[in-house]
């Protein structure tokens, strides 16, 4: 069963398709891969399914529900959490604080302070991230892939269906690569479904369980980590052939 | 912290008891006006950092509304008139809905620039509506009946003390909230917080339309206070340009810190202006404070004192 | 009455020019350091000054005196940049507005020192010697200070696109961190735009000041006018500058003619609000996401 089906999505800047009549689903409880050369549409896409960009045809399905063209806000309140290409947080606010800000609350109740159990539930997100020492530190201070713990946390704060996750491997090193990877897979067996954009090979064929090539804008390849490997197309794409 | 704002608020309570001197109380008021403007600009461009240097359009509307309903209602002078500012505040902050509506679509310094053109624009309005406005004749406020010159300067410098607390309790409450730190959200990565599920449009133009509706009820009373207002003096870049400037030096986007420049800078700008007896010479010495605050204290007083005090403790940890 | 509508045109597109030179400066400055320049309107004010000065003091026609006043104010550019630009480190583009706000107050402060508040023109003989247009007396310092402006802007233009140093400028505005990692030293390039930004500032302020009586206050008329232009047309785009520069002038110059002078600012600041509706990045802005 697919969680998130995205068919024939469409977006143009100017004369440059960014992507073009691109299809493709993301199953339930999965960890789907999105891999492509530099200038794919990766992100596009990501930006596409967010909201962030308006696509000029096509259909994004998210639980069976249509949520083409719904502003990023809603998009999220709907279950979809999403990172980006660089670590990025609130460098004013805490540690903390940039965990509370992702909290939904309707109505008056948004005029209260932060709730108890919202503020246990992100104390407990920075333990299980280990970041609770620096709980009360501005978060601009944090060093980059601490920025890429807090960012994933951030996101799991809302308690989305489904997460997509730009580069989460971009320029870490490989002690905290694992980190990330022991964290992604152990929400994922807690119900969180993951889409990742990633360039580093090891980390997506180790880690997914299905992965989708896209080049110039769609996608030519899909299949589990072996079956894309093996795929002649792929390495075409890759090598600009 | 909490003795100290205990402290100045009693001393601010009590303020005219202790010295009922008139031109002391006088800078009180004014002391007290930018304390609560101050306050209210730090809501929305503190907090959100979209910068409006175009709050004295409000502060004028404030004044032109309460004037022009004192006058059509026909409310003598006198304490009823004050029972009028909160329908100011709430006039205020419906008209400031349209214009954040579009103002609030730019970014960083196109925002600024259009916040700008929206306070000539009721500048303009207020000098060319002569049937409504009086034009650049102005417009008159009832006199108070039976205050004493001594005692003139106590309501008003009450009313002002309850502006600003009512403008310090809501910046409190905001910050203390899930609204607040959405709002300081925005300010440091605005597509980011959208990413997050926070509905940025609907809290930026929901903190502009209080900060203006705060200012607007500000503006009411000081109207009320010079009796007599026209555009090019009550719709001021100075006064503009001034509340921003007190967030400025005590740190915008705190809760404190627009009180502390406020606190700092008005008695400072009424004694400069007393000192250098010319308009031109309080303009450049103005300028020099100004440039001095900006260049060497850009974060403000209190994030540099924090900072400081914060680097102080790690020091001690270390040691 | 059509008649007088094609003069108001006429002379709005003959001021447009002016503005569109004294714009450019502005958004120059802005596209090349990221700065918002408040103190542009007093800047150009101290440029009517001077001239004012050499044509009080030593007889020197404005027109002819900018060959003293133009490298005068590039020089007080690159002083003011280094003094109060360069320190600004956090959150640039919202203290720099702060602090060339203090700049202008501190220029209308020294000017009034030294000049006093009356207003002041310059007077010069064409003045007022003009021509007619459909039944509309224009006068010649309008074309004079439009074929000047036309010029100094060729010539700007020519700085940007011929030379080498026109090139890093142009490097520099659209991408700064990338401009200096090929080698670009972007802070000689911001202080020298900044520079002639003033220089344009000097241009301005001779026609500014020979076709309207001024005092050290005028600079917040000014500013209005140039900031609504920079935004309509697109912060950091020169040619939207100067196509709302003439825009903004001959909507203003007709509404005065077919409604009233009193409205004619007016109507203009009313164009920009419901251009923005449409498009809040302006006429020929990019609409890129600006991070903080």
């Amino acid at each position: 069963m697919s969680l998130l089906e995205v068919s024939d999505l469409a977006k143009r800047f100017g004369g440059v398709v960014a992507v073009d009549s691109c299809s493709l689903t993301v199953a339930v409880d999965s960890i789907t891969g999105l891999i492509g050369p530099n200038g794919s549409g990766k992100t596009t896409l990501f930006d596409l399914v967010t909201g962030f960009l308006q696509p000029d045809a096509g259909r994004v399905t998210f639980q069976s529900t249509a949520i083409t063209g719904l502003p990023p806000d809603r998009v999220h309140r709907l279950g979809i959490g999403r990172t980006f290409q660089l670590a990025r947080v609130f460098p004013r606010l805490t540690v903390l604080e940039n965990l509370l800000v992702p909290v939904h609350r309707r109505g008056l109740a948004a005029l209260l302070p932060g709730a108890g159990s919202e503020a246990r539930h992100a104390r407990a997100m920075l333990e299980f991230l280990g970041l609770a020492e620096l709980a009360g530190e501005p978060a601009g201070r944090l060093s980059y892939g601490q920025r890429k713990l807090l960012e994933l946390g951030a996101v799991m704060m809302s308690r989305p269906r489904l997460v997509l996750l730009d580069e989460p491997a971009g320029g870490v090193n490989p002690g905290l690569l694992e980190r990330i990877a022991a964290s992604i897979r152990e929400l994922n067996a807690q119900g969180v479904t993951f889409l990742i954009v990633e360039h580093n090979m090891g980390f997506v064929m180790d880690l997914c369980d299905a992965v989708v090539v896209m080049d110039r804008g769609r996608p030519i390849a899909s299949g589990s980590p072996a079956q894309v490997r093996a795929n002649p197309a792929v390495l075409n794409a890759y090598l600009g052939a | 912290m909490r003795i100290a704002a205990g402290v100045l608020g009693a001393a601010a309570l009590l303020l005219p008891v202790l010295s009922p001197d008139p031109s002391f109380l006088n800078i009180g008021v004014f002391t007290l006006m930018y304390v609560g403007l101050a306050t209210a600009w730090n809501i929305s461009g503190g907090y959100t950092g979209y910068v409006s240097l175009g709050h004295a359009g409000f502060f004028g509307l404030g004044a032109y509304t309460l004037g022009l309903m004192l006058g059509h209602l026909r409310v003598p002078g006198g304490y009823a008139p004050f029972l009028v500012v909160p329908v100011v505040g709430l006039v205020t902050a419906a008209l400031a809905l349209p214009v954040g509506w579009i103002a609030l679509r730019t970014r960083a310094a196109t925002f600024v620039i259009v916040t700008i053109a929206f306070m000539f624009m009721l500048q303009i309005l207020a000098t060319n509506l002569r049937p409504v406005t009086g034009g650049s004749q102005g417009l008159g406020f009832p006199v108070p009946q039976g205050w004493s010159p001594a005692f003139v300067d106590v309501p008003f410098y009450y009313a002002m003390l309850a502006l600003a607390l009512l403008a310090l309790a809501i910046s409190w409450a905001l910050r203390r909230s899930q609204i607040g730190l959405g709002l300081l959200a925005i300010r440091d990565d605005e597509d980011r917080a959208l990413a997050h599920g926070v509905p940025t449009w609907a809290l930026k133009i929901g903190a502009f339309a209080v900060s203006a509706g705060l200012v607007g009820m500000i503006g009411g009373v000081y109207g009320y206070y010079v009796t007599y207002v026209y555009p090019q003096f009550v719709i001021d870049p100075l006064i503009g340009i001034s509340m921003v400037l007190m967030a400025f030096l005590g740190g915008a986007g705190t809760i404190a810190g627009p009180v502390l420049g406020a606190l700092l800078l008005e008695p400072a700008q009424l004694e400069l202006a007393y000192f250098a007896g010319s308009a031109r010479l309080y303009l450049v010495l103005y300028a020099a404070v100004f440039l001095a605050v900006m260049l060497l204290l850009p974060r403000g007083i209190i994030p540099s004192l924090a900072a400081r005090i914060e680097s102080w403790q790690a020091a001690a940890r270390r040691a | 009455m059509s008649g007088l509508v094609v003069g108001a045109a006429m002379l709005g597109v003959l001021t447009g020019g002016v503005y569109a030179l004294m714009a450019s400066g502005l958004t120059l400055i802005f596209g090349v350091m990221r700065i918002i320049n408040v103190g542009h309107g007093a800047l150009v004010v101290l440029g009517a000054y001077l001239s004012f000065a050499l044509l009080r003091g030593l007889h020197i026609d404005p027109f002819l005196g900018l060959a003293v006043t133009m490298p005068a104010m590039f020089a007080i550019g690159l002083v003011l940049e280094l003094l109060f630009i360069r320190p600004l480190r956090t959150d640039r583009e919202a203290l720099s507005v702060l602090v060339t706000y203090a700049l202008a107050l501190g220029i209308e402060g020294v000017l009034g020192y030294l000049f006093s508040s009356d207003f002041q023109q310059l007077r010069v003989w064409y003045q007022t010697a003009s021509f007619a247009v459909g039944g509309f007396g224009v006068a010649y310092v309008y074309v004079f200070g439009f074929l000047l402006s036309i010029a100094v802007l060729a010539a700007l233009g020519a700085l940007l696109y011929a030379t080498t140093f026109g090139a890093s400028i142009r490097a520099t505005m659209l991408n700064r961190s990338a401009a200096q990692l090929i080698g670009i030293d972007v802070e000689r390039v911001s202080a020298i735009t900044f520079g002639i930004g003033m220089a344009t500032a000097a241009v301005g302020g001779v026609v500014f000041g020979i076709t309207n009586a001024f005092n050290p206050g005028s600079h917040y008329d000014l500013i209005s006018r140039l900031l609504t232009i920079i935004v309509l047309g697109g912060l950091g785009s020169l040619k939207g500058a100067i196509v709302a520069a003439v825009l903004m002038l001959v909507i203003e110059d007709v509404t005065a003619v077919v409604v009233s002078p009193t409205w004619a600012a007016f109507t203009f600041f009313a164009l920009l609000v419901l251009i923005l509706i449409t498009r809040p990045q302006g006429l020929y802005g990019l609409r890129a996401r600006e991070g903080t």
